[in-house]
């Protein structure tokens, strides 16, 4: 049987909204004198304090050699429970007991001193991060393996590139000989080769060598690859505990309830034709998806509502895709194909986009929707919808990406 | 029989009002000296001069001194040459002030430290007032190295038993300015204006403790403020102890004693309390 790594038992934290204090001396004093003489004054302010549960009763138990994905959305609390797990900070109610020890990696190069040299920070770092000075030593070499740095040891890291410091920083963290190891999104940082020897890093030490892993991401692919287990968190409550593609279907699941567009009012256009709500169809698997991957035979399903819609012209739909920055990237649209539309004049239709070989790099793009005939707008949303792409296989299986800065699109090439 | 499992360690909301664990903190021994280290080299990576600095700031501080105070002031020495008066003082007071000021912005200097990874937090303003222990120990040894020049041209000096107090006097400075310093730190997080106050407060206060002038020279209704002050006793039993002149008596040193670890205690409770929801106030 194997031993229980770490226990959450209704761990619960809560912030209070707004000012924590008057922020005054004075002011503060004051406000105590009068709690004093009068206690129901102080027990109405306590109430008035706006309380906000960041987590709520959260619990679960991980075994010896577990890799657990933590995943959410942003502002679900997974950071503050990594922080209530990494004793940075205290939970409000509830207690965690485990075994082990704990190194935390909340990002990479916390403590890093610019004026010392690589050598020097890769003990500080190591110290900071709960490292004795012989684990350090007797690692030393493969730390500085890892990071590719040798040449620049004596050289104070502030003359590092940022690439050099990121890598030196996680080949220090990569190390810890800790029996838990707690791990936020740090692998959004680096070039893709990196991360991806980040990932490899992480598999060997939960699978490896027995050692329990915590990991936030939002990239479901390195969860998925990574981890044994996986919490789902909503606003602060457990959504599930357990099957790591049960949960990341929970999660992409809730996703896709956020995309309806039919909310939303910030739109242009007499309104005779509407954009419902649009779909990803995976091509392969035939099933509605938002995990994405450049290469995928993709298909839009656009769902339209027409309302005493007048054919008397060529229909257009068009999407426009923009990436992370707000550049258009591409167009798709039928009057640049020439292709004919068959709407319908009233009530709800379809209409099916597809993408053969989805040559979108890894990234956030998003998509807006323009309905137009005749000259005449019907329907036209700015970033309607985001959507992102979280792996790669533009290429097959296990080929590498665009670097990080050479772009965002593919070309069908080939060498010949 | 269902057996009850056993666990290394629990994280709970308990806030215990003092703890000073002793243990985890020596688990952490080597950051504590590697903070040491780094203070240390990234004070002298950053000048020019290096560690010449340390000797230049108490040198032009007695010699202004010497001027302003012994020359247009006045003010008497207790028959002392000038520097060997102004010296001790100087050195002490830089030592004790340094671990006010740099404990009293701990948790502002390191707030992204304290916000991402976890270790007995005490360590950091431990390590700063042993680093400035260092530039102490440094301006010790020019203040020697003067004294043994000074007796080369004639002054007689007066060793005394009581050097061998001087470990003892540097931990009570020690122990107060981090008692204060991180009262000062624990109360800034909260109210941000007492940050404002430190510094010129540090400088005005030493003219309430014998740096610039002898307690023998105080009028004799102010001597007994100036006896409040922790470090008036401590300034003059280490003149005492070098040069022969000041006042040393027991009493005080047991007045001292008391009062610094009352502030120390205080220090270190209220550190603990802010310590852990620091993090969520910032």
């Amino acid at each position: 049987m194997t031993n229980t790594a770490i226990k959450v038992e209704n761990v619960s934290k809560s912030y209070i909204k707004g000012a924590i204090s008057t922020g005054t001396l004075s002011r503060d004093i004051e406000q105590k004198i009068v709690s004093i003489f009068n206690p129901k004054k102080q027990l109405a302010l306590k109430q008035d304090a706006n309380l906000v549960w960041s987590l709520k009763d959260i619990n679960f138990e991980l075994k010896q050699g577990e890799a657990l994905g933590i995943i959410g959305k942003n502002g679900a609390g997974k950071s503050t429970l990594l922080k209530i797990l990494s004793r940075v900070t205290t939970p409000t109610k509830g207690a965690i007991k485990g075994n082990g020890r704990i190194a935390s990696l909340l990002e990479v190069g916390t403590g890093f001193h610019p004026e010392l040299s690589g050598r020097e920070n890769i003990y500080l770092n190591g110290a900071i991060l709960g490292m004795k000075r012989h684990e350090i030593k007797k690692n030393f070499d493969e730390i500085v393996d890892f990071s590719g740095v040798e040449s620049y040891l004596d050289t104070p890291v502030k003359r590092y590139s940022s690439g050099m410091y990121v890598r030196l920083a996680f080949a220090v963290a990569a190390h810890l000989e800790s029996e838990i190891l707690i791990v936020d999104e740090v692998l959004a940082v680096g070039d893709a080769d990196f991360q991806k020897k980040c990932l490899g890093k992480m598999g060997s030490i939960s699978k490896g060598q027995g050692r329990t892993v915590l990991f936030v991401s939002h990239n479901m692919q390195s969860i998925q690859s990574l981890c044994s287990k996986a919490l789902l968190l909503n606003k602060g409550t457990m959504q599930g505990f357990g099957n790591v593609q049960e949960m990341i279907n929970n999660y992409m699941q809730n996703q896709e309830n956020n995309i309806s567009l039919i909310d939303r009012t910030d739109r242009k256009g007499d309104g005779k034709v509407k954009v419902i709500n649009i779909h990803f169809i995976d091509k392969k698997t035939e099933k509605i998806t938002n995990n994405l991957y450049a290469g995928m035979r993709l298909v839009f399903d656009i769902e339209l509502a027409s309302n005493q819609f007048k054919i008397s012209s060529n229909l257009e739909i068009s999407l426009g895709i923009s990436d992370q920055y707000g550049n258009r990237i591409t167009l798709i649209s039928n009057k640049v194909s020439g292709q004919t539309l068959h709407p319908l004049t009233n009530g709800n239709w379809s209409q099916k986009i597809m993408i053969n070989h989805l040559p979108l790099a890894i990234g956030k793009y998003t998509i807006t929707v323009f309905v137009a005939s005749g000259g005449q707008i019907h329907d036209w949303v700015i970033d309607a919808l985001p959507f992102s792409i979280e792996s790669d296989s533009y290429f097959g299986e296990l080929v590498h990406t665009l670097p990080t800065g050479q772009g965002s699109f593919y070309l069908d090439f080939t060498y010949l | 029989m269902k057996e009850q499992p056993k666990y290394d360690w629990t994280i709970k909301s308990e806030n215990p009002w003092f703890k000073l664990d002793l243990v985890n903190t020596w688990e952490y021994k080597d950051l504590f000296f590697l903070l040491i280290k780094r203070d240390f080299i990234a004070f002298y990576k950053q000048t020019i001069l290096g560690p010449l600095w340390f000797f230049i700031q108490p040198i032009l501080t007695m010699i202004v001194f010497s001027f302003v105070f012994g020359k247009i002031g006045n003010i008497s020495t207790n028959n002392l040459p000038k520097p060997l008066f102004y010296l001790p003082g100087i050195i002490c007071w830089n030592y004790f002030a340094e671990c006010i000021l740099k404990n009293s912005t701990v948790f502002r200097d390191n707030a992204n430290l304290f916000s991402k990874v976890y270790f007995p937090r005490i360590i950091l303003p431990m390590s700063i007032v042993f680093s400035s222990m260092v530039r102490f120990f440094i301006q010790l040894f020019l203040f020697i190295v003067i004294l043994v020049i000074y007796s080369f041209k004639g002054f007689q000096i007066h060793l005394s038993i009581t050097i061998l107090l001087i470990p003892y006097l540097l931990i009570l400075m020690a122990a107060l300015g981090q008692g204060l310093g991180l009262i000062i730190s624990s109360l800034t997080t909260k109210y941000r204006d007492l940050a404002l106050l430190v510094n010129f407060g540090v400088q005005l206060l030493m003219f309430s403790t014998t740096v610039t002038y002898p307690l023998s020279a105080a009028p004799n209704n102010f001597k007994f403020l100036i006896e409040l002050n922790p470090m008036t006793t401590i300034l003059e039993t280490f003149r005492y102890a070098f040069l022969g002149q000041g006042t040393f008596s027991i009493t005080a040193i047991l007045y001292t004693t008391v009062t610094t670890i009352i502030i120390f205690l205080l220090g270190i409770i209220l550190f603990n309390k802010v310590e852990k929801n620091f993090i969520d106030t910032i």
